[in-house]
């Protein structure tokens, strides 16, 4: 391991100093909310020295409102702290469960939807299941506050579009409407304690004859990053999410997806398998919908 | 020959006796000896999976503040050939250069160098500074590429053994080995129905959850005490002893209590280098590996390629059977061959069988003993060649296997008839069980197979000491893997007549107790219990001659009952008996303190078999196969701990299943294990497994006092093919492979 400094700023003002002090100087900051993943890579190859910023001190990253037309979640609130929560429970099933599935019971005391979208994996659970809710990055920085959609904060693998300076505070969600809901899949050759092969989020809106009026659907594990795929949204859309409109939802994941062989999994199987969830990801989400 | 018997604790299941330490964190484990002044070792590994060394260069690295000594290939003993005997023996001079690399490098992970620092830190430091220049090599990874005539070779000197003549040329096939009995040709001719089959299974690690670990102390008179985490500390004493030429009363091994070992525990890896380390930096050196080394450099099982072929008559009678196994043994012989060529045929009559076994190089680990080692790999092989008979000959799989079950006279294949066995008791107990009789779920598919092991008995020794107070200490060589001293407390309460209460039993380190092999190859609580028993038999005759003295009275008219001495029926003496405890106040007026012994080479261990049944879903879309049920039905002989022996089975089938499902070893085209830790390297978790049923059959071991047959290797024969057969009844598909990952199978369920 090696050699680091750590800081834990009480307030985003401090927070910021500390973060723009580093960007000035060209030193390194990083930035720890659960430390879940960057606990895991301190122990890696790389050495380099580093001031560690924990950002849980911070009141706006611990807060979580649950407005009349808005939702936000701080980004330092552990997947624990969110999976308690009824309200957001009954709000957005499919995130709850992406969140409920990041490591074991012990890990989601500490692990954050906010660090699950920082650290950019290609196979983050969350991610794909905020991208179909329609999550917005809250980001702030010396300049001030800016927003941008999920999906566009991810720039690659390990990548997002933090400038140096900046903190990710929250994510904020429209509140979902009547016959509106979501869920996300995965598949890991367990049952728990593993790194998703594919993901899949799907976020649906029914009109009263069940007709899908609003549909996102995101897809993770099978690109350099997790994906927004239009496509797929588009099969769904003025469909009765019947099998077709499912299936047609499906190869638009397969289109979208551009995967890699690796030890978890083959191309071949992840173009597969990402049909596979959107299916039955979709279904879920049209029978949460339906109540 | 052991009676069916009313036993008064033996088959009770009462809580282990190292239990509450091992609950709440007191153990002392291998990496949890801490001494003044220690320091840490680490080790530098190949970066290469096979190359030949240049040089080795630890001079920087010695130059370092806080770096206290370092040692390399050229720091040991010129390594010797010649043969260490069991479980984790082999050739010396393997051994040896497993170890530490010498000229050449033969895997991904080999030892290089190793160094013992302030730090553990400035130890990985001192690793970067050490300079090896290597002349990389191809490696070679693939099982029949090795065998290839003109495959490149590991060891230029590594001619086949066992021809009838010795080979010209050099080869990767380490030995060769044929077992055979009968007319293949003409059991073939009469038979009915011919199935054949071909499988892959890559290599697997024993998944032990605590790393290698041990602290070396020398003192200057070159005496080194050792602690580690071990299946046998004699044995590494001995290993020791050979590798670093160090005479054996030099030596002290002290086994700490074990965090799994599953036959992996058997090998010598960081023990030599910590003592080099600490008799050239004179502190005590502690060495632990990382979870990565554990998977890169410690005893992974054989990949296998397995070819058979079964033949039988319309009514299910076996005519004729051949086989031909190939392991790999990695980067030096040593394959388990021999007990996979000997194990594939075993539960069955059969007149006319042909194996052949080879034990073949590759640029991966050295292999090391895993619960019955190379059974799993045959038997898979011939229980899925049974089941696909059974579907042939429209006949039910456990009748089939009824038909041609060994049986008490049976010549085994590899040579001895067996006494008293189990394997048709288990088939009945298949055939009725509930889990048989109740219909297959909706989707599902179920499958059975058998499990088989020998068993071995080896070298023990015991010693039982009587408290002042009448309890009872006894002293063993074996480390507790699976509960053992608890059974040891059993036997001996129950052969002294006392309550498992009265009884300790403790794990002597080298110098204070006698010799005892490792505990390995199930052996423990048959062999090392033996001991116990006939040291509890010894403290029984002075008991009887202590009271006879008492009483005044012969010694042969005294008996020993219900842990008292009495008069024996029609002696005439108004007395009252004497408990153990009464014996022991009195020992310093009838000849000093009660010390029993006994020590043995164990005979006869018992074969144990079984019979498991799986019910299994696999997920058409995504591949995924889930184990819905799971019934473990084995022989134990008798069962003295039957919760301990419970623990066996589960956990043998829990291994088995994983093994079956997702665990392999995966390298790429450079030799690199890609996959050397526990996040890609998929043992299951317990949300993976149903509650696995056990059902325990009782044929007494005739060898044994209580009846005893080992039970921890067998758990894990049967599940692979379990597995594989439940798969091709759910799918109708066989599917040669393992592991049956959700790629394979859905690979396999898109190309049917």
């Amino acid at each position: 391991m090696g050699a680091f400094a750590y800081v834990a700023p009480s307030n985003l003002e401090e927070a910021l100093a500390v973060l723009k002090e580093h960007a000035s100087a060209g030193t390194r900051a990083q930035l720890l909310a659960g430390g879940t993943d960057l606990l895991v890579q301190l122990r890696s190859a790389d050495k380099t020295p580093r001031t560690i910023v924990d950002i849980k001190k911070i009141a706006e990253t611990n807060r979580i409102d649950i407005g009349s037309e808005e939702v936000y979640i701080g980004s330092a609130i552990p997947s624990a702290v969110l999976n308690e929560n009824t309200e957001l429970a009954a709000l957005f099933p499919g995130l709850l469960e992406a969140a409920d599935l990041i490591g074991s019971t012990q890990i989601q005391g500490r692990a954050t939807v906010g660090g699950n979208l920082c650290n950019a994996s290609p196979a983050g659970d969350s991610i794909p299941a905020m991208i179909a809710a329609g999550g917005v990055c809250v980001i702030v920085g010396a300049k001030g506050t800016r927003e941008l959609p999920v999906e566009d904060f991810l720039t690659g693998v390990g990548k997002n579009a933090l400038e140096p300076g900046e903190l990710l505070l929250g994510l904020k969600f429209k509140r979902p409407g009547p016959r509106t809901a979501d869920a996300y899949l995965r598949f890991i050759p367990r049952t728990e304690m593993d790194i998703a092969v594919a993901g899949c989020g799907v976020s649906v809106t029914l009109d009263q004859n069940g007709t899908c009026t609003a549909a996102r659907v995101a897809i993770g594990a099978v690109a350099p990053t997790a994906l927004l795929v239009p496509a797929a949204a588009e099969a769904l859309l003025g469909s009765k999410l019947d099998d077709d409109a499912l299936t047609a939802a499906g190869a638009a994941c397969t289109a979208a997806s551009s995967p890699i062989s690796d030890k978890r999994g083959t191309v071949e199987y992840r173009r597969k398998v990402v049909a596979v969830l959107c299916r039955r990801a979709a279904a879920i989400a049209r029978d949460r919908a339906k109540g | 020959m052991a009676e069916a018997v009313d036993y008064k604790v033996i088959g009770t299941s009462p809580v282990r006796p190292d239990g509450v330490d091992k609950v709440t964190g007191r153990a002392q484990y291998g990496a949890d000896m801490n001494l003044p002044n220690m320091i840490y070792g680490k080790v530098l590994r190949s970066p290469h999976a096979h190359a030949r060394i240049k040089s080795v260069d630890l001079s920087k690295a010695l130059a370092m503040p806080g770096v206290y000594a370092a040692v390399s290939g050229a720091d040991f003993p010129q390594a010797q050939h010649g043969e260490i005997g069991g479980e984790g023996g082999g050739d010396v001079a393997d051994l040896a250069k497993n170890i530490m690399a010498r000229d050449k490098v033969l895997y991904h992970g080999h030892a290089v160098a190793a160094v013992a620092a302030r730090s553990v830190q400035l130890a990985e430091a001192a690793l970067e500074a050490i300079d090896v220049s290597y002349e990389p090599l191809p490696p070679v990874l693939d099982l029949d590429a090795a065998m290839a005539v003109d495959a490149t070779l590991l060891d230029e000197n590594c001619f086949t053994k066992n021809l009838p003549e010795k080979p010209d040329k050099p080869s990767n096939i380490a030995a060769v080995m044929q077992l055979a009995r009968g007319d293949v040709e003409a059991g073939f001719a009469d038979a009915d129905v011919i199935v054949e089959g071909e499988y892959r299974i890559p290599m697997a690690h024993q998944g032990y959850i605590e790393p290698h670990a041990c602290t070396a102390s020398v003192n200057e008179g070159g005496q080194a005490t050792v602690w580690c985490c071990t299946q046998g500390h004699f044995e590494f004493r001995a290993m020791a002893s050979k590798v670093l030429n160090m005479n054996i009363a030099d030596l002290k091994f002290i086994a700490s209590e074990i965090g799994g070992g599953f036959g992996g525990k058997t090998v010598l890896y960081l023990e030599p280098l910590a003592i080099l380390l600490s008799q050239k930096s004179h502190r005590p050196v502690k060495m632990t590996m990382t979870r990565e080394e554990v998977f890169r450099a410690t005893g992974p099982t054989s990949g296998t390629h397995c070819k058979v072929k079964v033949g039988a008559k319309k009514d299910g009678t076996l005519t004729a059977a051949t086989a031909w196994l190939a392991y790999e043994a990695g980067a030096f012989a040593g394959a388990p061959m021999g007990p996979g060529a000997m194990s594939i045929f075993a539960p069955y009559r059969l007149d006319n069988f042909h194996i052949e076994a080879l034990d073949v190089l590759v640029n991966k680990p050295k292999v090391a003993a895993y619960r019955a080692p190379g059974a799993p790999q045959s038997m898979h092989a011939m229980e899925c060649a049974l089941d696909d008979l059974a579907r042939e000959l429209g006949m039910d799989p456990i009748d089939l296997r009824m038909k041609n079950a060994a049986e008490e006279g049976t010549q085994a294949p590899y040579g001895p008839k067996f006494p008293a066995i189990g394997f048709k008791a288990c088939l009945e107990a298949a055939k009725q069980h509930p889990h048989y009789t109740r219909p297959i779920p909706e989707g599902a598919g179920r499958g059975v197979a058998a499990g088989f092991w020998f068993n071995v008995g080896m070298q023990s020794s015991a010693e039982v000491h009587i408290n002042e107070n009448g309890t009872v200490t006894v002293v063993e060589g074996n480390p507790d893997i699976g509960g053992s001293r608890a059974s040891m407390c059993l036997m001996a309460a129950e052969t002294l007549g006392v309550t498992y209460e009265q009884v300790r039993t403790l794990i002597g380190d080298t110098e204070s107790t006698g010799f005892s092999n490792v505990t390995g190859g199930s052996r423990t609580t048959f062999a090392t219990g033996m001991a116990v028993v006939q040291a509890c038999e010894d403290i029984i005759a002075q008991c009887k001659a202590r009271a006879a003295a008492t009483w005044g009275v012969d010694e042969d008219q005294v008996e020993w009952e219900d842990g008292q001495a009495v008069p024996a029926p029609g002696v005439n003496a108004d007395v009252k008996p004497l408990s153990l405890a009464d014996i022991a106040a009195n020992a310093a007026r009838t000849g000093g303190p009660l010390l029993g012994r006994a020590s043995l080479n164990a005979q006869g261990a018992g074969a144990s078999f079984a019979v498991n049944i799986a019910d299994v879903k696999v997920d058409r879309d995504t591949g995924k196969v889930d184990v819905l049920s799971y019934t473990a039905i084995q022989d134990a002989g008798k069962a003295i701990h039957p919760a301990y022996v419970e623990g066996q089975m589960q956990g043998g089938a829990a291994q088995g299943i994983g093994w079956a499902l997702n665990e392999e070893y995966i390298f790429n085209t450079d030799g690199v294990m890609e996959n050397a830790g526990f996040l890609d390297y998929r043992i299951p978790v317990a949300s993976d497994l149903p509650m696995i049923d056990t059902q325990i059959i009782e044929v007494p071991n005739p060898s044994h006092p209580y009846g005893v047959r080992g039970v921890g290797e067998t758990p894990i024969v049967a599940p692979l093919a379990v597995i594989a057969n439940a798969v091709r009844a759910a799918t109708g598909l066989r599917i040669n492979d393992l592991p049956f990952s959700p790629p394979r199978v859905l690979e396999a369920l898109d190309n049917a």
